[in-house]
């Protein structure tokens, strides 16, 4: 099976505080640590372990600088078989509909069965897995935590709905996936790993390889923008209790006794 | 051995099963011979081991550890009884021969042991034969009655081995009533016949059974003397060619395993012996994934295990209940050198080992505190085998969710937490601190003498950056002209070595060893044993380096340092030796004597201490591990200092402090025990105000600086 | 103003929850819009949902289809795009159905879409300016989408105060001839209910949860007492499961529980939206978190910053001896 990874390089908010710039409008990006979004990456390892169970080839690809290189060498590391970088200055500033236009164009020009992504990324609105199979016309599924190969060009797909309830549904290849965290545990990438991958060469796309018109993917395309960062109020909503822990207790449970919280 | 020209008399008795002895001994060597060849069949192929350097050192190792038996008397009752049947067995090995020989050659002397020399090394190995005798019936009952605890096999690491121990115990108790059997049949004939007769030792068990044997006729002696030959014979061979099944191999591998023992404490081993750091990215794969990938070392510490079960007796993951027993590591390991390395045929291999063997919890469950380690009497390594095996899972991507996350900050951040770099030198910051004792950054022109290595935890963890404080502010008070490294510190990776991560502790290391280099300093001084040893012992050409508990006592020996009395002369302290300063590092008396230094403090031992000391959890890594287990090591390790009578707990490392301040709260003793580090105490302790000192002695500590 | 409509999620003939919050979006992009409900199903539950739904829209679609039995994503979506006019706006809710519909749609509609959206804060120049958070919710974002073409909008439940439903009843259009036959290529096969497990914490009154602020699996018996003493259960976030410190069954969120309690103890719960969606029917909620930051504070009444693990057993001790039990 051929498989394909949309994966993104985003800040690790396990690893940053994100904060506000001195100007106020985006995030402080100095001295962030960047890495392969989280979902993204359990979508690698899912795609590995497909791939190993029933054969075939793992592609990760991204759209973005030169940078997020760094994540296609990580994924590959882990066993991918290609990293795909794309790149290009029309694209910057695309919207989810232009990563997605990006990406079709991309898809168009192999051959994949499967196409996974993450469910969502950290700065991003869950998206370009739905876009991107309805400009396909495949089939998609959101948040799907487990995957079964059946016979037939078929998948057996759970997906996680509320009240940790399991939906299960049966989807025809090719389809596009977008996979939660949870499905697997991710293998361990250290840099031994990464360093044996190395000097394995990047192919990169640009929009002329793609054949995108650049008019309709960037920034001018753009139809949903970002005009800034804020920090939301804090506290707005409770009465913060100050003072001695014995006070703060005793006023608590004044509180909560008379809201029947006490039996 | 009888005098010569009567023993000719009586020996003839065995010439007539001469070529039957022949048979029984060329069987029986080249039998062993080919097992012995089967047995080194994995070691052949097994990873290189370098051991071959200092052979004094090493020679040391077999006569402390081995002819000295150092480490039985730990166990008192076992380790006598072992040291009885060790001696018995040293006494007897030229008799054996002597016993051996005299079958196909029946007027054989030992050289040397001709005349009195023979009659009283007669009457040792006499007595030696009953010692050993009664030594096995001794041990056979206490596997059978007494039944230590240690010797249980849990149901998850297989079948119980006490058959097998009784079997071996048995076997020599046989030999032993055969070789007795032998000299009385002789004796006994000789008294029958008017010879002079070889003195038997009083009360021996050949006395004895000579005693029993004197009134049997000529032709039953004779019997007897032949049947006990016999009997000797093919029990000596059996247990022989039997050895190397099972525990007793150590007999005879023993000898080389100490020789080759580990020589450096603290120490791990490389990756690949001869593969040099450059070229380590060529090696294909890293650390133990199959059997083959143990060096020959380690196989042999397999053969040489004798299932004494002290390893895993002192094992803090085994009490605690994690999925690891050290024991079982190797038993496991040599049961399936045994079933792959088959005697007859081809040996199957190349199996993994985790997932086969071994659990992937059960080798994460190892805090590397070395307890196994210093109680095996016959030196088998267990930590080096368990970092290889991590090595392994590392490079295989296998490694917890848990574990991942701070090995990805370390590389990205240098610390586990993922904190911001920029932050790593807050903990100087707190203002009541900045306003006593200004700690200066070691970058550019700033330059000092001494360099204070502060490490991840108590850069950033809020509780443990006071004891980065307290060591700053004694560093301070002797007139130490310090500095830290602040930003350009990452973790000094002690923890990311021994959980297999080799690749980034190299990167960490190189790093901080570049970063110290640039600061010129002539020595280290840190708080944290993990640190300490690592910059020992896993880093190269450092200037010297010192733990805080150290200095503090090098500094209350020159007067530097002056303690105020304790305020509460109630509390009992007892202090809790950290693995990395104690087991590994030795420092067990310094931390000590500092105690002991401070005016009305008490202070009481716990059962276990020094090289007994018990884990309180681990360090580092096993900070965000999530182990398997029934109950915390620190919860343990708590009770055992209430047990001791003591309400306050000294320790000198970060992650105890940690781990034992959570035990206290886990264990509902809070308000009954605390914990203070013993930079903390001293810190708090110091007698600042004026020195009363007078002014030739106040120009002397000056010029000493 | 473009037209705006508005996808009505139902279970067993009731209308969720955000139906009424969906409305309230609607009326904060243009306050003079005519509400469209689209409400798709069948059989005779559809006309109860039809019926509920009328308080809060002046006017509803009823699309009765028997291959929307089980709302598939898919199908909806080829319903839905042969029903709607181009150019309107099309609300969602944001979870687990609208993610799986909502960007497909968008891209069938030629539309513009954003999703998971907390604030509405106006249209200008066909620019609908709305608020998103990002990055866990550790910072907000002020987000611009062209709408004069349409947009699919996700909406984050529970983000807005549901419209008060009013006695004037809007009419219901039957559009079902409009949609005939639909066929996918995915099928929904079944639903796999999550074990209860031992407690049912949908039940309970009082619930005490903890987050990852528990820090280990050992300190969740600090707060399982705090729970027995306060007659209540305990519940977690997602995190906690995860670490496999407490059962699924446990969870609250938006892949877990969906609890009603009267009172909501958080506790080292940073209060991630997938956690707060699951927590209905406006608790009185008290929230712990040695962070002062987390937003768990934003939406609690009570804030208390503090170690958990200190504070905890001394509330514990505290209602115990109101209870007259002698403190430990």
């Amino acid at each position: 099976m051929e498989i394909l990874v949309c994966a993104r390089r985003v800040p690790d908010t396990s690893e940053n505080e994100i904060t506000l710039n001195s100007a106020g409008n985006d995030i402080e990006r100095d001295e962030l640590v960047y890495s392969v979004n989280e979902p993204d990456n359990y979508a690698v390892e899912e795609a590995l372990q497909i791939a190993a169970r029933i054969g075939g080839n793992v592609t990760v690809v991204t759209v973005g600088g030169e940078d997020d290189e760094e994540i296609l060498r990580r994924e590959m590391a882990m066993g991918a078989n290609h990293g795909v970088l794309i790149t290009d200055e029309a694209f910057s500033g695309s919207d989810g509909l232009g990563i997605a236009t990006i990406l079709k164009a991309f898809v168009e020009k192999g051959n994949y069965d499967l196409i996974l992504t993450g469910v969502q990324a950290e700065d991003g609105g869950a998206q370009v897995g739905g876009m991107l199979a309805a400009m396909l016309d495949y089939p998609f599924a959101s948040l799907v935590n487990s995957i079964e190969v059946l016979e037939g060009r078929k998948l057996k797909i759970s997906r996680e709905i509320a009240g940790g309830d399991k939906e299960m549904n049966e989807i025809d290849l090719p389809c596009v996936l977008s996979i939660q965290t949870g499905i697997n545990e991710p293998r361990y990438v250290g840099m031994r790993g990464i360093r044996a991958v190395a000097s394995v060469p990047i192919p990169t796309y640009g929009a002329s390889e793609l054949a995108v018109d650049p008019r309709s993917v960037g920034g001018a395309a753009a139809r949903v923008k970002r005009v800034d960062y804020f920090l939301p109020a804090l506290g707005k909503g409770a009465e913060m209790l100050e003072g001695s822990r014995e006070e703060v207790i005793d006023r608590l449970v004044g509180l909560v006794a008379a809201k029947g919280g006490l039996k | 051995m009888v005098g010569i020209e009567l023993a000719a008399q009586v020996t003839p008795w065995l010439a007539s099963g001469r070529t039957l002895f022949l048979i029984i001994h060329l069987l029986g060597i080249t039998s062993f011979a080919y097992i012995v060849a089967r047995r080194l069949v994995p070691l052949l192929r097994a990873e290189p081991d370098l051991r071959f350097d200092q052979p004094l050192a090493r020679l040391g190792k077999v006569l402390k550890f081995g002819l000295a038996q150092w480490k039985h008397p730990r166990y008192r009752t076992a380790g006598i009884i072992h040291i009885f049947i060790f001696a018995g067995f040293i006494c007897l090995v030229l008799r054996a021969f002597y016993v051996l020989i005299v079958g196909v050659s029946e007027n054989f002397v030992m050289p040397g042991l001709s005349g009195e020399a023979g009659h009283i090394y007669n009457l040792i190995t006499d007595y030696a034969a009953t010692v050993v005798f009664l030594c096995m019936v001794i041990a056979i009952v206490r596997r059978l009655v007494f039944k230590p605890a240690r010797y249980a096999v849990p149901e998850k690491f297989g079948k119980a081995h006490i058959a097998d121990a009784i079997f071996l115990l048995a076997l020599i108790a046989i030999l032993m009533v055969a070789d007795s059997l032998f000299a009385a049949a002789r004796a006994a004939g000789q008294v029958q016949q008017g010879q002079s007769v070889e003195l038997l030792a009083a009360w021996s068990l050949p006395w004895m059974l000579q005693s029993l044997l004197v009134s049997s006729s000529l032709s039953a002696l004779k019997d007897f003397y032949f049947g006990a030959y016999l009997l000797h014979e093919v029990t000596f061979y059996f247990l022989l060619c039997y050895r190397p099944f099972g525990i007793q191999f150590h007999v005879e591998t023993s000898l080389f395993n100490l020789y080759f023992a580990k020589l450096g404490r603290g120490t791990l081993k490389p990756v690949k012996y001869g593969v040099s750091d450059e070229h380590l990215d060529q090696v294909k794969s890293f650390g133990v994934k199959t059997f083959e990938d143990f060096t020959w070392k380690h196989m042999l510490d397999f053969y040489s295990c004798a299932d004494c079960g002290r390893c895993s007796d002192n094992c803090p993951a085994n009490a605690v209940g994690r999925p690891l027993s050290p024991r079982f590591i190797t038993i496991k390991a040599r049961d399936y050198a045994f079933q792959h390395y088959p005697m007859f045929g081809k040996p199957d291999n190349h199996k993994a080992l985790i997932g086969g063997i071994y659990s992937e919890d059960e080798i994460w469950s190892c805090t590397t505190c070395g307890a196994c380690e210093e109680e095996c009497p016959l030196l088998v390594e267990y930590i080096d085998k368990v970092v290889d095996l991590r090595r392994g899972m590392i490079d295989d991507g296998n490694v917890p969710q848990s574990l991942q996350k701070p090995l990805k900050a370390l590389e990205s951040r240098g610390n586990p937490y993922g904190k911001m770099e920029k932050k790593r030198a807050d903990w100087v910051n707190a203002n009541d601190f900045r306003q006593t004792c200004q700690v200066k950054t070691l970058v550019g022109k700033s330059k000092a003498d001494t360099l204070y290595f502060v490490d991840s935890v108590t850069s950033y963890d809020d509780r443990i950056q006071s004891i980065g404080r307290a060591t700053a502010k004694i560093l301070d008070h002797v007139g130490e002209d310090f500095g830290i490294l602040g930003t350009a510190e990452k973790d000094s990776g002690h923890e990311v070595r021994r959980f297999g991560e080799e690749t980034l502790f190299m990167a960490l290391r190189d790093h901080n060893a570049e970063a110290i280099k640039a600061t010129g300093v002539k020595r280290i001084v840190t708080a944290d044993p993990h640190t300490y040893n690592a910059l020992k012992h896993d880093y190269k050409d450092m200037p010297p380096v010192e733990h805080i508990s150290q200095v503090i006592a090098s500094e209350v020996k020159s007067g530097k340092i002056k303690f105020n009395a304790v305020e509460n002369g109630n509390n009992v302290y007892t202090y809790h030796d950290p693995c990395y300063l104690g087991r590994h590092n030795q420092v067990y008396d310094d931390p000590r004597d500092v105690l002991d230094a401070i005016p009305g403090l008490k202070r009481v031992e716990m059962s276990r201490s020094r090289d007994r000391s018990f884990c309180c959890g681990g360090g580092g890594l096993m900070l965000f591990y999530e182990p398997k287990e029934e109950q915390r090591m620190g919860v343990k390790r708590v009770q055992m200092a209430a047990a001791a009578g003591a309400n306050v707990i000294v320790t000198a490392c970060p992650f105890c402090m940690v781990n034992i301040e959570d035990a206290i709260k886990v264990a509902g003793m809070e308000g009954k025990m605390t914990a203070i580090d013993l930079a903390e105490l001293a810190e708090q302790q110091i007698a600042r105000g004026k020195p009363v000192v007078k002014a030739e002695q106040t120009a002397e500590i000056v010029a000493g600086r | 103003m473009p037209r705006i409509f508005a996808y009505i999620a139902h279970k067993g003939g009731v209308a969720d929850d955000s139906a009424a919050e969906l409305a309230a979006v609607a009326k904060k992009i243009d306050a003079a819009a005519t509400l469209t409900a689209v409400v798709m199903g069948w059989g005779a539950e559809l006309d109860s949902v039809c019926n509920a739904v009328r308080g809060s829209y002046a006017e509803v679609w009823k699309i009765a289809n028997e291959s929307l039995v089980y709302p598939n994503a898919e199908l909806v979506r080829k319903a839905l795009v042969k029903v709607l006019p181009a150019g309107g706006v099309v609300l969602v809710t944001h979870e687990h159905f609208g993610i799986d519909l909502a960007p497909g749609l968008s891209i069938k509609l030629k539309a513009a879409f954003v999703s998971d959206v907390l604030e509405i804060e106006g249209v200008e120049d066909a620019q609908l300016k709305v608020v998103r958070q990002e990055f866990g919710g550790q910072v907000s974002a002020h987000v611009r989408c062209d709408i004069s073409s349409g947009a699919v909008v996700t909406i984050r439940p529970g983000a807005f105060k549901p419209l008060e439903s009013t006695p004037v009843s809007g009419s219901v259009n039957d559009k079902s001839a409009d949609v005939g036959v639909l066929t996918a290529s995915r099928r929904y096969l079944q639903t796999m209910v999550a074990e209860s497990g031992d407690v049912d914490i949908t039940k309970h009154n009082v619930l005490v949860s903890i987050g990852r602020g528990i820090q280990e699996k050992d300190n969740v018996a600090i707060a399982q007492e705090l729970a027995d003493a306060m007659g209540g259960a305990l519940s977690c976030s997602r995190p906690v499961v995860d670490a496999k410190w407490l059962d699924k069954s446990r969870q609250v969120g938006s892949s877990g529980k969906t609890v009603k309690p009267k009172v909501y103890l958080a506790c080292g719960i940073s209060g991630a939206f997938q956690h707060l969606v699951g927590i209905k029917g406006n608790p009185f909620i008290v929230a712990i978190n040695k962070n002062p930051k987390a937003p768990i504070f934003q939406v609690a009444d009570v804030g208390i910053v503090d170690d958990l693990l200190e504070f905890l057993p001394e509330l514990t001790n505290k209602i115990r001896e109101m209870h007259g039990v002698s403190a430990k």
